[in-house]
């Protein structure tokens, strides 16, 4: 056991640390300069360009040698510093983030363990029911299939505009200003109801149909059958269907977690959500690397964890990972 | 033992779980509501933090619909910060310049006067020495008085901090000194640039000495400078990752003045799209948006949406869309072919399908409407050009540029191929139409010219570097002199890194002396200034060093279901609908003075 989680503990360090060093060298590797682009977005008719170059590139620290940088790099992410965003300067990357996310969090969290829920229950059950898998089956597909940017232009139209039972923009209504009162409560659900629903949408399809795709292929299993001609009732065979086919849906699960300070882009903008998927692109568009390097920090950080909890997940919930484990230690 | 460990371990994954749940509160983070207990734990180690939780008492949880102006289209990201020294990020907090912190005088573009603001009056009391008289009963927010010191202590930052975008000012200022309460007097060596200062007499912002004072290099030069405390007619609210709120600065010493604007509150929305800006006009939800909106024509003919003139453009112009033609390349370095491309682009096309009517094809000196006095016709009338494919054509075959291979288009004099390249950012969808119709409508001439959409980054280090054949630039801003036009047209000395002008290297020492001297001459001599500047356009005209295509339009569509008396083409005095960064000192806050609430009936 303690040897299994040594060896797991060195590569997931091994792995963090390639992977926030590919993290760093990727933007560096895109043409173009940040400060160069920060200073662009100004229209002031400056002679002082030159000497703004130079002195916000100190500010940022990419006036020493490249090695020098990454050096830096490590030091201050141990002091915890993700430094500066210059496409959102002077704030920090970690308030961008801090700011942001939380919104992502409001929104994906419990679009993504709902649709999961449901869906993998909806799968389960629709898989091999004649009526269920000729009816709701296809709606299924066509939700996962839909191009997600035309669903959610669609939802905001027609509920948004047409019918405007729902606004259109924003986290809470542009009248009010945050308060401990039901109406802005009320406003911030009004608000996260349309982006929520979309995206609810998309992953209960999604999950439906991997999960009943996967109790079709289990029904059909060896074990099924032995289990069918011992005579055991369909409810018995199909829990032990579910029981392997969730296998791969939690670690699909934990890793749509793991990349949740990614954002939700496409909703974002759609909906005119805040949130750090937005921010994340113009990030990129900008050649920020600090806020770049920052959010895929997170990510990283994110997958690793999300791998982690699933290897610990399956010595719960499979018994050969749980039996070959104890097997190896003893 | 295995069982206990294994136990633990999932205790240890519940226990993480649960801290994620309760470490990230869902719904509102931006924001930290004014909460009673938290003054108390705040001030420690916090200063960057939200300015927000302070006066819990006077801030309004609800902005009512009558008192308040929806405004959309100058942020694109959260607000950053409120320095107003600080370039790039301003725009996100539009306002802060104009609304919190104004400036000596304010520029009017249609009548192209700089009209006193702090200033009661100014005049040059000798060839080198400039005098303001400020107005009586100036004051800052928090209620101390605006005097000639800070006026003077602002110039001066200039001076102690390299940085700062008006420094390169004090190479010709000698100095900014107080001589009353309420003059200053600006005396500069014997070779000021006048038409640079007229600029920065409306675009430097007056700073209380008071407060800036006591700051460190850093905070001045990129603090975030939270809080501000300015002179304006509004004083800044709150904000939070999609809007920022202003409200109304009532003890504003200007309502005696210019009157008081009427919205109370001004919230900036930041949209994701434009189409979500669209929607939000058409339900009534945003009052002003200055977003591009491709269409809008055809919304405000069935009525839907108001924009300043009735028929095309609707849009007033902002600034010119150059095509910048890198010159130490072949074949752009012969003038022959350069002018052979200016008459081969199909700018009605432009404005006609890419911008669907929505912009004004340019004069070719570039110059805006606003400027047009000093754009001399009779020049233009000789040497212009406009689209004309069979003139191209005999233009190229005059120039020596035929079609040897058959290809359908022309190879050099030397018998080399010509490929080229036009670029401009990816994503910015009307420009990315235009250069597809310059591309296209330069094949029908022969020339193979292909489009291309590289990334904003990729696009701004080839054109700073002339790595690019031609591509688009449009950053000389709206202004009160030609100079900022041709400042960005000819800038010089040529370098190995062009950062703000002449992207394409055209290097003429003749034109870069008239565009010295024309820096030189003082701002109100019109005569003098329309005499270099009509040499410029001839040589311009003549040797097409790069190609004005367009003007973008200033996007601007409003409703008029809750603010009516938005300036338009009837009105008497227009000032611009704008809420951009940097168009508030030319008549964007007079815009909202002249607004007046929809009576409810």
């Amino acid at each position: 056991m303690k040897r299994y989680f040594g060896r797991k503990l060195l590569i997931y360090l091994l792995t963090f640390f390639l992977a926030v060093t590919i993290d760093w060298m990727i933007p560096r590797f895109m043409p173009g300069d940040p400060v160069s682009n920060m200073l662009t977005r100004t229209s002031v008719n400056s002679n002082a360009y030159e000497v703004m170059y130079d002195y916000y590139s100190h500010v940022f620290g990419l006036d020493v040698p490249v090695w020098q940088q990454y050096l830096n790099f490590w030091a201050s992410l141990f002091r915890g510093d993700l430094g500066i965003s210059t496409y959102l300067f002077p704030t920090p990357v970690t308030e961008v983030l801090l700011r942001a996310v939380p919104y992502d969090i409001a929104l994906l969290v419990p679009a993504i363990l709902v649709g999961w829920y449901a869906g993998n229950k909806f799968g389960a059950f629709a898989a091999r029911s004649k009526w269920l898998d000729n009816t709701i089956s296809p709606l299924g597909y066509i939700l996962t299939a839909t191009p997600y940017m035309w669903l959610g232009i669609l939802l905001a139209w027609f509920l948004g505009i047409v019918v405007g039972i729902f606004p259109i923009a924003g986290a809470y209504s542009f009248s009010l200003a945050p308060s401990f009162s039901w109406k802005f409560i009320g406003s911030v659900l009004h608000h996260w109801f349309l982006p929520f629903v979309s995206l609810l949408l998309v992953e209960f399809g999604g999950w439906a149909i991997g999960m009943r795709n996967l109790i079709i292929y289990e029904l059909e299993a060896d074990y099924s059958k032995y289990l069918q001609s011992l005579g055991a009732t369909n409810k018995l065979i199909r829990n032990y269907a579910f029981n392997n086919a969730v296998l791969p849906q939690i670690t699909g699960l934990a890793l749509k977690l793991g990349v949740i300070v990614a954002g939700a882009l496409v909703t974002e903008v759609v909906f005119s959500y805040p949130g750090i998927g937005y921010l994340l692109l113009q990030a990129i568009q900008n050649q920020d690397y600090f806020l770049i390097q920052g959010c895929f920090l997170f990510i990283i950080i994110g997958v690793l964890l999300a791998n982690f909890i699933i290897d610990i997940l399956y010595i719960i919930v499979d018994p050969r990972t749980r039996r070959g484990m104890m097997g190896e230690a003893s | 033992m295995k069982r206990l460990s294994v136990v633990l371990s999932i205790l240890v994954v519940v226990s993480m779980l649960f801290a994620a749940c309760t470490t990230a509160p869902p719904e509102e983070p931006a924001v930290e509501e004014p909460a009673v207990e938290e003054p108390v734990e705040e001030p420690v180690e916090e200063p960057m933090e939200e300015p927000m939780e302070e006066p819990a008492a006077d801030i309004p949880t609800e902005y009512p619909r009558n008192e308040t102006l929806y405004v959309s289209g100058a942020a694109w990201g959260p607000a950053s910060t409120w320095n107003p020294f600080q370039p790039g990020s301003l725009a996100n907090t539009t306002g802060t310049i104009g609304y919190v912190y104004e400036f000596l005088y304010a520029f009017d573009p249609q009548t192209g006067e700089l009209t006193p603001w702090l200033a009661e009056d100014g005049a040059w009391t000798d060839d080198f020495t400039f005098e303001v008289t400020l107005r009586e009963g100036l004051t800052w927010s928090d209620g101390e008085a605006l005097t000639a010191e800070d006026v003077a202590f602002t110039f001066e930052l200039g001076n102690q901090y390299e940085a700062l975008w008006f420094s390169p000012m004090w190479r010709y200022m000698e100095s900014a000194t107080a001589v009353s309460d309420t003059v200053v007097q600006f005396t500069f060596t014997d070779d000021p640039l006048y038409q640079e200062f007229s600029n920065n007499l409306y675009n430097i912002p007056i700073v209380p000495e008071h407060i800036w004072a006591d700051k460190s290099e850093e905070d001045i030069t990129v603090g975030a400078n939270e809080e501000p405390v300015g002179s304006g007619a509004y004083m800044y609210l709150t904000n939070a990752e999609d809007r920022n709120v202003w409200v109304r600065n009532d003890a504003w010493w200007g309502q005696d003045v210019f009157g008081t604007p009427a919205p109370k509150y001004i919230v900036d929305i930041r949209t994701s799209s434009n189409s979500v800006a669209l929607g939000m006009v058409l339900k009534g939800e945003l009052d002003l948006s200055n977003n591009f909106l491709p269409g809008v024509a055809e919304l405000a003919e069935k009525g839907y949406v108001s924009t300043y003139f009735e028929g095309p453009p609707y849009m007033l112009s902002a600034n010119t869309a150059v095509l910048f033609l890198n010159t130490t390349q072949q074949p752009m370095d012969d003038a022959g072919f350069r002018k052979a491309l200016a008459f081969a682009i199909d700018v009605p096309s432009i404005v006609n399908i890419a911008y669907a009517q929505l912009v004004a094809a340019s004069n070719p000196t570039g110059l805006l409407p606003s400027l047009s006095d000093f754009s001399d016709q009779a020049v233009v009338d000789e040497l212009g050009y406009s689209f004309d494919t069979e003139q191209a054509k005999q233009l190229l075959a005059d120039a020596g540029y035929v079609d040897l291979d058959g290809d359908g288009f022309v190879e050099a004099p030397d018998g080399s191929t010509i490929e080229l390249q036009v670029t401009c950012p990816n994503g910015w969808t009307d420009w990315m139409a235009a250069i597809d119709i310059i591309a296209s409508s330069a094949q029908e001439a022969g020339i193979n010219i292909q489009s291309s959409y590289p990334d904003y980054g990729a696009w701004n280090t080839e054109l700073q570097g002339g790595t690019f054949n031609m591509t688009l630039n449009n950053w000389a801003a709206m202004s009160n002199t030609p100079w900022t036009l041709y400042n960005l047209l000819f800038r010089h000395p040529i370098q190995d890194q062009m950062q703000s002008g002449n992207f394409g290297r055209y290097d003429s020492q003749e034109l870069f002396d008239l565009v010295d001297a024309l820096a030189r001459v003082p701002a109100d001599d019109i005569e003098g200034m329309q005499a270099i500047t009509s040499q410029i356009q001839e040589l311009m005209l003549t040797e097409v060093p790069m190609i004005p295509l367009w003007y973008n339009g200033m996007w601007s569509q409003w409703s008029e279901s809750t603010w009516t008396g938005w300036p338009d083409e009837t009105s008497a005095t227009p000032t611009l609908p704008t809420t951009w960064s940097g168009y508030w000192q030319l008549g964007g806050l007079l815009t909202l003075i002249n607004l007046e609430p929809v009576a409810v009936e």
